[in-house]
């Protein structure tokens, strides 16, 4: 991972210091063991705050959005699909990025280390493919695939699809990893078992709207929840409200979420909101061979006619 | 202090503490923290639930005890066929008493802090004024701060009294309560708490907890700084380029008050509520006119600091407006941490000018 974070720093000092771009999106060093802050660098002399290690599993892709600079960006695998996406959506030009790829091995999922230890943690160090958790005192050791990121647990993107620079060599892919056992599992479940799911699902969500705003999808000038004249959806805590919200940013998604667990990431309350996105994401696989963000070639399913669709509604 | 009664120790036995809890369920509201998914809250204790005692501090803020995020402030029916139709009717808000159980010293401070706001002599707002004059407060002191906590520099401590009746000190199943004021002593006296405690363990215990905080703020030259010059200091960019403006720092703040009201009809049935809002929202300062005065995300968290470290002190002569309770920190999906931002604020120097 060291080695990670010298190559960043190194290829961002030079496009600075070569003016190919003005500045670079990163992350520095947190304040907090586990965390870790998107930033912008724009002078070579600063690049030495770049970092990387298993805390930065914020979607960069939306600090792209709009954005007219000349910009360095790091991208992990499911960033990097995000950039094509926004490519594709003419938020950002390829043109303006020069995009550093990283070889994602995984994203550590703070709230499972926080819930596996009955001690506040002080420090958190990362060796080989191991976690040591340290506290006052106490200490406990993780195998970092014990303590992945359910998204990541199932990744099978972890190499950028799209770079300019790469900061090490690719890594292996687990292809035959059960990708969608959990909405499966759903799926199953009779009508009233699925709603009761749902409900306790969003039960605590306090409407933050973190995960949106984490989204690098979600990028609209104004919200569907945010319409005010008229209002399209009630303000309350109103459990209708709730889920009117989570439906309809999850369809918002559909085709177009690369299951980079931004949203879940960022969540105050914990709730596993990509159950919604996950399933859409399934459900493109399943009907039209979709993955998101692969190239920049192909739009998404749903925002695409195709004259000769099977389908006679379309017509 | 109003209210201030001679200072008074109770011990509270295991079985004292439940059967005191449900005697004064028949005269009080109890609220309470209580597990909630992985993490746990302050809620409405049911008839014979425990506060949790032994976990430290909620992940969200006491504040909705008092304040809820949605709270329904007047009700109207549009039926022209009844006689008050179109006519806005306030809630009742003389409702039962209720008490606020275990709430740590760094959320019952923030009362104080927010009081100003709420309860100030030119329009005090029954809708927060009501349910607060009508809480009975027990704290529960903290003797394992956790890492991001930073009371002590903010003018609280884990021991602090300040805005509490009555407060808890835990050892294994014994409590210890020190009475504060009247209300806490008509509390325990519904409770049935009266067995003296031998000894006054507060001080050392105190001293103690507070030997183990080590996160801090330093807001010291804040006070002499010019606002103008903070406002247009060019550190904003740098400081908000993270932020998702998710308000998550907002909502979880025992400190930040600010709410959006709505109307909502059912058939004829309306309703009058509150909902809280956040400085971090583009919605929050979008005028009717389509104008919005902070249209990028850099205002938006440019006012949240500015107002909490800056602004309040001002307008009110005082400390911050934060209880350094650490939540913001804890919760900030992308890691702004106020600390950080405190000290540059704090170490801002604006260029020299001729003026
Ligand atoms: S989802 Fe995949 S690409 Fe994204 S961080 Fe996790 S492992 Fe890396
Ligand atoms: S981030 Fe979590 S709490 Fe906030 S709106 Fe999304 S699901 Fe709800
Ligand atoms: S919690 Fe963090 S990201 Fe969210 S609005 Fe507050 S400062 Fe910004
Ligand atoms: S600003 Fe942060 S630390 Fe201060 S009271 Fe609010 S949530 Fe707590």
């Amino acid at each position: 991972m060291l080695t990670y974070a010298e190559k960043i720093r190194e290829l961002s000092a030079q496009l600075l210091r070569e003016d190919k771009v003005d500045m670079v999106i990163g992350f520095r060093k947190g304040s907090l063991p586990m965390s870790n802050e998107p930033c912008m660098v724009k002078n070579p002399g600063d690049a030495d705050k770049l970092v990387w290690d298993s805390n930065c599993g914020v979607n960069l892709a939306s600090y792209l959005t709009d954005r007219k600079e000349r910009i360095g960006i790091i991208a992990k695998g499911c960033d990097s699909r995000n950039i094509n996406t926004h490519i594709i959506e003419n938020k950002i030009k390829r043109e303006q990025l020069t995009i550093i790829g990283v070889p994602c091995t995984g994203m550590i999922d703070k709230r499972k280390v926080s819930n596996s230890v009955d001690f506040d943690i002080i420090e958190v160090i990362e060796e080989a493919d191991k976690v040591i958790v340290k506290g006052a005192g106490s200490e406990q050791t993780f195998d970092k695939k014990e303590v992945l990121r359910k998204n990541c647990e199932v990744c099978i993107h972890p190499n950028p699809v799209v770079y300019d620079e790469m900061v090490a060599e690719k890594v292996d892919i687990n292809q035959d990893v059960d990708r969608y056992a959990d909405v499966r599992e759903v799926e199953e479940m009779d009508s009233d078992d699925r709603w009761q799911y749902f409900e306790d699902l969003l039960s605590n969500c306090i409407r933050c709207y973190a995960c949106r705003n984490a989204c690098p999808l979600c990028y609209c000038p104004t919200c569907f929840v945010d319409e005010s004249q008229p209002q399209w959806l009630g303000k309350s805590t109103n459990a209708t409200d709730t889920r009117g919200f989570h439906f309809l940013r999850a369809y918002h998604c559909a085709g177009r979420c690369t299951d980079c667990g931004s949203c879940e990431t960022v969540c105050p309350m914990g709730i596993n909101m990509r159950a919604f996105t996950k399933k859409l994401e399934k459900d493109c696989l399943e009907n039209f061979e979709w993955q998101a963000g692969l190239n920049t070639e192909q739009r998404p399913p749903l925002d695409s006619f195709n004259p000769s669709d099977p389908d006679a509604f379309v017509k | 202090m109003k209210g201030q009664t001679e200072m008074k120790i109770i011990k509270i036995k295991k079985e004292a503490w439940g059967q005191g809890l449900e005697k004064l369920q028949s005269e009080f509201r109890l609220f309470g923290p209580v597990a909630d998914k992985d993490g746990f809250e302050f809620k409405e204790l049911a008839q014979g639930q425990l506060p949790v005692m032994d976990l430290g501090n909620t992940r969200l803020s006491a504040k909705s005890t008092v304040y809820p995020q949605t709270q329904v402030m007047f009700n109207y029916t549009l039926d022209e066929s009844k006689e008050d139709h179109h006519i806005m009717k306030e809630v009742d808000l003389n409702g039962q008493p209720q008490a606020v159980i275990g709430l740590r010293p760094c959320d019952a401070a923030s009362f104080q802090l927010v009081k100003r706001n709420f309860d100030n002599p030119e329009y005090p707002d029954p809708f927060w004024v009501r349910p607060y004059e009508q809480s009975t407060f027990v704290g529960l002191a903290c003797d394992n701060p956790s890492p991001t906590c930073f009371c002590t520099s903010v003018g609280g401590g884990p021991y602090s009294e300040n805005g509490l009746d009555v407060l808890l000190s835990r050892e294994g199943e014994v409590i210890l309560a020190k009475v504060i004021t009247e209300k806490g002593e008509a509390l325990a006296k519904a409770a049935g708490w009266d067995t003296d405690a031998d000894e006054n363990v507060f001080d050392e215990r105190r001293d103690a907890a507070e030997k183990k905080i080590t996160a801090k703020i330093n807001s010291d030259q804040l006070k002499g700084k010019n606002a103008n010059d903070l406002f247009s200091a060019p550190i904003w960019e740098d400081i908000a380029f993270a932020c998702l403006n998710c308000g998550t720092c907002t909502y979880s703040c025992p400190t930040c008050w600010c709410f959006d009201i709505q109307d909502e009809v059912k058939g004829t049935e309306g309703k009058r509520m509150r909902n809280w809002d956040s400085c971090m929202y583009p919605l929050f300062t979008l005028e009717g006119s389509g104008h919005n005065p902070r249209p990028v995300k850099e205002m938006r968290v440019r006012q949240r600091f500015m107002h909490k470290l800056k602004y309040y002190p001002d307008k009110y002569d005082s400390d911050v407006q934060c209880v350094g309770c650490g939540r913001c920190i804890d919760l900030c999906p992308v890691n702004i941490d106020i600390r950080d931002v405190c000290e540059t604020m704090n170490n801002y120097k604006p260029l020299k000018s001729e003026s």
